[in-house]
């Protein structure tokens, strides 16, 4: 696979220091990578959009600009979380489309080298290890690493 | 020379004469001693060669050179038009067009020196020559015009231009008077060189120049075209004064770039007076008969000789060109269409803010202050006019794609071997830029179509008592907040039944679901993929792409496409497109607690109707509301929501109309009409049928917009 390939570029792009947006879902924590992470909002009114997939919960107005609001948890086949004051909306670029995913909390930006990322063997059947091409770790802790292309089922160009 | 940076230009204007020398050579076709037209295509050639020659494109050059000469020889009356050289002329086109497409891609013309061509030209220009001799001399008598007739001059006649000024009762009477009291009447043409940028300053140089000798009394163009540089390279004008003749041009030709002034007296004759501005078809007649008159009197010999000439053709024309020959050039600046949408982003955010004043205004403030309210309805029009004016500019007539289809259906007609003619109406029917330049196409798609598939051969069109030619006809027009486009044809119509057979036998349906299908149904089976229904694969359609592609166009462009048909009869497509891409009109409605937004556009009456009068036809509810029979859409069911309504209360319904078809659209509550933004949602969202976009309102809640079409 090319996880490799993919934490070498991250590498390259970020002088071997390859940061990512810490966040939760239920009681696992993620990253994201902070290339790719636009901004991040608190919970707000989403205007529903019917017909969509279920997973996506509608379009918020982010100054100005409409875009749409999926939900992590239901993205990654998760039970639909409760929205608590530390729920947020994270907006990522990707493919030139910003979009947002609503997640249970997120912490703060850490800061990894290409050591401490352990390639995760990625098996295209199982629908969910596939959104995860590595694990970070941070001192005693683990964080699966997210490829937010593949959960949004883009190409990663 | 570096012309790296005229690049851009020298193809857009290459493409605007290559356009415009198309259409003519078509009409030269229809009327092949058309002056105007003869005359138009000699300058648009001219024009080319020129660019062509500056950029450096050699090949090019030498094409439109040769082109030009036979131009020439036919303005002359030397070659007669026919069927053979337009046939290589267009052929000459499309090889002008292969070097400018070449050009554009590579900034390089290609090595083909399409010596066919050159070789054909050249045998044209040979049986001319065979033939000149008679009708060449003729033209000599014109050049001394000492009695200049002032209508029916041609326009073979080179320099003496002002010859063609039209010289009204006034003006005559004031030249008369002039010439009464010693002063000379002068008839001066005056040419800026072909390089030079500033023509109206030269031209105003020219003017300033000559007053101080005496007094412009007529000019052509005008004195207000000519200042707005609405001419090609050369004015006339007449001219009263005291000085001698040679002074003046010498004055004239002081004025730099200046390329050369030629000039003579002015003078009447009988035959020559006339009336003033009388239509076309009027003066020529006229003019036929000055030159009859002229000839039999002998009142001017060489004029009679210069009639002698027009008469080969140019004659009766020569008013025409007077009348509607001079180019219209529209002074327009070339803008980027990016700093156009940016612009249009910036009116966008403005009418946001405006919403937003709108519904401050609404709860705090607005209800004490009548002043604020003034102040907000007056934003109000004022960002709705911005917002035209900005659409307008991005508006351009459909005529940029439409006039290569003539062209086409010519080319087609000789291939397929069929008669046929396209009738266009609406061509000035102005689309946004964006769509414009994506409608062509299809558009070019459903022509041929109609030409291959649609048009019987001449047998069967015989047989069935149609006249032999075939007719498809191109019209656009507005209808409301939409365009449309129709393609019509008195062919075939489309065969139904065969459409399901083909359907059957490409698995596409059962013979079941074929016996079952409406004939509307049947109809959609053609926009699906890879289906043809020519018989036999041609070159001009029947590809395997097909209808779908025109489909999946026109709704990438949120239009749709509508088939009549009637089989023996002919069949119509309509392609309708929304006027606007950016901003709508529309009616903000809530169903179930939510807001949509609905195009005012589609919406004919909002009605009131109680539960009672819904009436259910084979399980479908429907009113019954002037005499039509209309049926009823729940937005609650469509949008999955529960209606906040009593049940039993009155429904609030939106009819919609679509082509001759209505809905009742079913809402809960009406808030109000509203200019809207439409935003685009991106692409995570999937596309939805009924959800054509969204919006932000004033208090900076998002509403989806409601594609009122889907729901019908």
């Amino acid at each position: 696979m090319a996880n490799e390939g993919l934490i070498k570029t991250l590498a390259e792009e970020q002088n071997d220091r390859i940061q990512f947006v810490k966040i939760r879902l239920g009681a696992e924590w993620y990253g994201i990578s902070i290339g790719i992470v636009e901004n991040i909002v608190r919970m707000q009114r989403i205007t529903r959009v019917p017909g969509a997939e279920s997973y996506i919960k509608g379009v918020i107005n982010l100054r100005g600009k409409v875009v749409p609001v999926m939900s992590l948890r239901l993205k990654m086949d998760m039970e639909e979380g409760e929205i608590l004051r530390s729920t947020r909306i994270i907006i990522l670029r990707i493919d030139g489309d910003e979009v947002g995913m609503i997640v249970d909390e997120v912490r703060e930006v850490v800061t990894l080298t290409a050591e401490d990322i352990e390639e995760v063997y990625r098996d295209s059947k199982t629908v969910n290890s596939g959104f995860v091409f590595g694990i970070g770790k941070i001192g005693n802790d683990l964080i699966s690493l997210l490829d937010m292309y593949e959960v949004l089922g883009v190409k990663n160009a | 020379m570096d012309v790296s940076q005229y690049l851009e230009i020298f193809i857009d204007e290459a493409k605007e004469h290559l356009e415009n020398l198309n259409t003519q050579i078509m009409n030269l076709e229809q009327d092949g001693e058309n002056m105007d037209t003869i005359n138009e295509i000699f300058r648009a050639a001219h024009s080319l060669k020129g660019m062509s020659g500056t950029m450096g494109f050699k090949r090019m050059q030498t094409l439109t050179h040769d082109m030009e000469d036979v131009f020439s020889k036919v303005r002359d009356g030397n070659i007669a038009v026919d069927t053979d050289m337009v046939d290589i002329l267009f052929q000459c086109l499309d090889a002008l067009e292969a070097y400018v497409a070449n050009i554009t891609e590579t900034a390089d013309e290609g090595d083909n020196d399409n010596a066919h061509l050159i070789k054909a030209l050249g045998e044209i220009l040979e049986k001319g020559a065979a033939s000149e001799g008679g009708p060449s001399e003729k033209g000599e008598g014109g050049s001394d015009a000492a009695g200049g007739n002032e209508e029916a001059v041609s326009s073979g006649e080179g320099k003496h231009k002002w010859k063609q000024i039209k010289i009204g009762k006034v003006e005559q009477s004031a030249i008369e008077d002039a010439v009464k009291e010693g002063l000379n009447a002068f008839g001066i043409s005056i040419f800026v060189q072909e390089s030079c940028l500033l023509k109206a300053a030269r031209a105003f140089l020219v003017f300033r120049a000559m007053e101080e000798l005496g007094e412009v009394i007529l000019s052509v163009p005008s004195v207000q075209d000519i200042e707005d540089e609405r001419f090609d390279r050369d004015f006339s004008v007449i001219f009263l004064t005291d000085q001698p003749l040679e002074k003046v041009l010498d004055a004239v030709k002081n004025v730099s770039e200046i390329e050369d002034a030629v000039g003579d007296k002015v003078t009447f004759n009988e035959a020559g007076e006339e009336d003033g501005q009388g239509a076309e078809a009027g003066a020529a007649a006229k003019d036929s008969d000055a030159a009859s008159k002229d000839k039999g009197t002998g009142a001017a010999g060489n004029t009679a000789g210069k009639n002698a000439q027009a008469g080969k053709g140019a004659g009766g024309k020569t008013e025409g060109k007077k009348a509607m020959g001079k180019p219209v050039v529209n002074r327009t600046v070339r803008v980027d269409i990016e700093k156009l949408d940016s612009l249009m982003n910036l009116v966008s955010e403005l009418i946001i803010s405006k919403n937003s004043l709108v519904s401050v205004a609404e709860t705090e403030i607005g209800a004490s202050s009548l002043a604020f309210n003034e102040q907000i309805e007056y934003l109000e029009s004022v960002t709705t006019s911005l917002h035209e004016s900005v659409m307008k500019v991005r508006m351009v007539p459909i005529e940029s794609v439409v006039t290569k289809f003539p062209r086409m259906i010519r080319d087609l007609s000789k291939k397929l071997d069929k008669k046929m003619e396209l009738y266009m109406t609406g061509e000035d029917t102005e689309l946004d830029r964006t769509v414009v330049d994506e409608i062509g196409d299809p558009l070019m798609h459903l022509l041929r179509n109609s030409a291959d598939h649609g048009l019987e051969s001449a047998e069967i069109r015989a047989k069935r008592g149609k006249p032999e030619v075939g007719s498809i006809f191109l019209d656009a027009y507005q209808d409301g907040n939409n365009v449309v486009i129709e393609v019509r044809d008195d062919g075939n119509g489309i065969d139904v039944e065969a459409v399901k057979r083909k359907a059957v036998e490409k698995g596409k349906i059962t013979q079941e679901q074929a016996d079952a299908m409406s004939e509307k149904e049947a109809i959609d089976l053609l926009f699906q993929p890879s289906f043809s229904t020519a018989k036999q694969v041609s070159d001009i359609s029947g590809r395997g792409v097909g209808l779908d592609v025109v489909k999946s166009k026109i709704e990438s462009l949120s239009g749709e496409v509508e088939v009549r048909t009637k089989l023996g009869e002919g069949s119509t497509f309509t392609i309708r497109l929304p006027l606007t891409l950016a901003i709508i009109q529309t009616l903000m409605v809530i169903v179930g607690g939510e807001k949509y937004a609905i195009s005012l556009g589609s919406i004919q009456t909002i009605e009131n109707i109680p539960v009672s009068e819904v009436k259910t036809v084979q399980g479908k509810e429907v009113i019954y509301l002037r005499g039509n029979v209309i049926p009823l859409v729940r937005l609650t069911k469509e949008l999955d929501v529960e209606s906040l309504n009593a049940p039993d209360a009155d429904l609030l319904v939106l009819i919609v109309k679509k082509g001759d078809r209505y809905a009742g659209i079913v809402v809960d509550e009406l808030i109000g009409q509203m200019e809207i933004v439409i935003k685009n949602m991106g692409k995570f969202i999937g596309k939805s049928r009924l959800i054509s976009g969204a919006t932000i309102l004033g208090n900076g809640e998002v509403a989806l917009i409601l594609d009122a079409n889907a729901l019908i």
